[in-house]
């Protein structure tokens, strides 16, 4: 088992749960919005939320590291103003991962959007309820599946994530050293043994996860997204 | 008393067109819509709820302004105080019978009375603790029309409330539509394609077709009409002769084609049967 097996573990877990929750509430504004407007701009919307998936993390890493960086306005806002210094801590890899997995949370809510009936939403509509009221109470719990496969694919893929993590946050054991990124500098160091325990422990996870997750949604048909 | 002028362009198979429509219903009355697809039954229905935007006209509902184009007033759905029943019956999956009463009722003085109320009347007390999916096409339609009900509305809209059901169900629910109709007094606008059901539950039809109002007046007696059974022309034989599934259900009879314009496949009609008793050997 290597030295800091438990922390680096807590850590990824920590950063997986953090952006799981975030991108919830972050993911079912921005997925309703994209799946109800009528606005001509939408593909522009959605290839923003989308671009993560196509862009090699690096270069998301690299944006973000450098927006970060006192080199640039936002960057110096962010220190002088708000007192955030970004890179190289927990909070950087958490926005990192924020905008990294966006995707992966908001194409199965607006899918999952899309598939409740309309006439659901007129109805609630008829009987005096709110556009709140209305997602709350008729909208969300009739899109339980995707709620759950946005959750655990952005859970499962927060696991897995290096690039960014690498870029903004590098290796510190205990603040922004994650399991995968633990993997890479142990086999760096030739300790194989200890690469292997990490890897096997993010294998099984990911497996149990998405296992997990075919098991609970086998009755709906909407769910293989990945 | 409801006083409404509609304009909305409509998008028909026939290419575009313009629903525009003028009418006056006096209070308790209980209008039927009748006319073929495309003919804007829905969109005049939809737009009187408020779940489309005219593009032109007014619309008053006892002194109070639902819409108005000149002074740029709109009313939202959830203001008007109506009861929406859809074709799909649009129950809420995630609620049981009760629950879906309960969330349209929320806000009602003595709100469980009602809903208590709406159930026996309808004949849903034994169904209240089932979800939606556990229902017949019939019961869904019955919790539909309760639930339209629990927000004790002032205009009850009915989307083709029954074409999807059984000659019996139909039937049943076409008695329970005129026993609401003499307890609540609602404005009812229905749109139906049956003449018998429009002969038994409205006081008077509005026949659109291609978004215009082609005739108005009272419906044609049942006696009239015989027994009659609603039917969709399936196929047309040689011979002049048509094959027409009766009603919602599936059975398929051969008649010989009406004197007049040719059917085609998809077309309505009605079917006079006469009655008589089955031969006992």
């Amino acid at each position: 088992m290597p030295p800091d097996y438990w922390q680096t573990l807590r850590l990824t877990l920590a950063l997986a749960a953090c952006t799981t929750v975030l991108l919830l509430g972050l993911g079912i504004p921005v997925a309703y919005a994209l799946a109800h407007t009528r606005s001509r701009l939408r593909p522009l919307a959605e290839a923003v939320v989308s671009l993560p998936l196509v862009l090699p993390p690096t270069v998301i890493g690299f944006y973000l590291l450098l927006a970060f960086s006192d080199s640039t306005a936002l960057g110096r806002f962010l220190s002088n103003q708000l007192g955030l210094s970004l890179n190289f801590t927990f909070t950087g890899i958490l926005l990192g991962s924020l905008v990294y997995c966006l995707p992966f949370m908001v194409q199965p809510l607006q899918a999952g959007f899309a598939q409740v009936p309309r006439s659901l939403t007129e109805a609630s509509y008829t009987l005096g309820k709110s556009r709140l009221t209305t997602l709350w109470r008729v909208l969300l719990p009739n899109m339980k599946p995707a709620l759950l496969n946005g959750a655990v694919l952005t859970f499962a893929h927060t696991l897995g994530e290096f690039g960014v993590v690498l870029m903004i946050g590098g290796s510190l054991p205990g603040r922004t050293r994650v399991a995968s990124i633990a993997i890479y500098d142990e086999v760096q160091s030739l300790h194989y043994d200890q690469a292997n325990a990490y890897a096997l422990t993010l294998l099984v996870l990911a497996f149990v996860i998405l296992v997990g997750l075919y098991w609970f949604t086998k009755k709906d048909a909407t769910r293989r997204l990945l | 008393m409801i006083d409404l002028h509609l304009i909305k362009a409509l998008h028909t198979a026939a290419g575009p067109r313009t629903l525009d429509v003028r009418l006056t219903l006096p209070p308790g009355e209980v209008l039927a819509l009748s006319g073929p697809s495309g003919a804007g039954k829905t969109t005049l229905l939809r737009l009187l709820a408020g779940l489309s935007r005219p593009d032109g006209g007014f619309l008053q509902v006892e002194g109070q302004v639902w819409y108005s184009h000149e002074r740029g007033q709109w009313l939202p759905p959830q203001r008007r105080p109506l009861g929406f029943v859809f074709q799909d019956y649009a129950l809420f999956p995630n609620m049981t019978v009760r629950e879906n009463l309960a969330f349209a009722a929320e806000g009602q003085p003595q709100a469980r009375q009602i809903i208590d109320g709406l159930l026996e009347l309808l004949e849903l007390t034994e169904l209240a603790p089932r979800r939606p999916a556990a229902l017949s096409g019939g019961q869904q339609q019955r919790v539909a029309l309760a639930r339209a009900l629990a927000r004790r509305p002032r205009l009850l809209l009915l989307d083709e409330p029954l074409s999807a059901l059984d000659l019996a169900t139909r039937l049943r629910l076409q008695q329970a539509l005129a026993d609401i109709h003499r307890e609540f007094k609602l404005t009812t606008v229905l749109i139906s394609h049956d003449p018998a059901e429009i002969a038994r539950l409205a006081t008077r039809v509005v026949e659109l077709d291609l978004g215009q109002v082609v005739r108005v007046g009272p419906p044609v007696p049942v006696a009239a009409l015989g027994t009659t059974v609603g039917g969709r022309v399936v196929a047309v034989l040689p011979g002049g002769h048509l094959r027409v599934q009766l009603g919602g259900s599936a059975t398929l009879v051969e008649v010989p084609a009406p004197t007049g314009p040719p059917y085609a496949p998809g077309d309505e009609l009605a079917l006079s049967l006469a009655v008589v008793p089955a031969r006992r050997d």
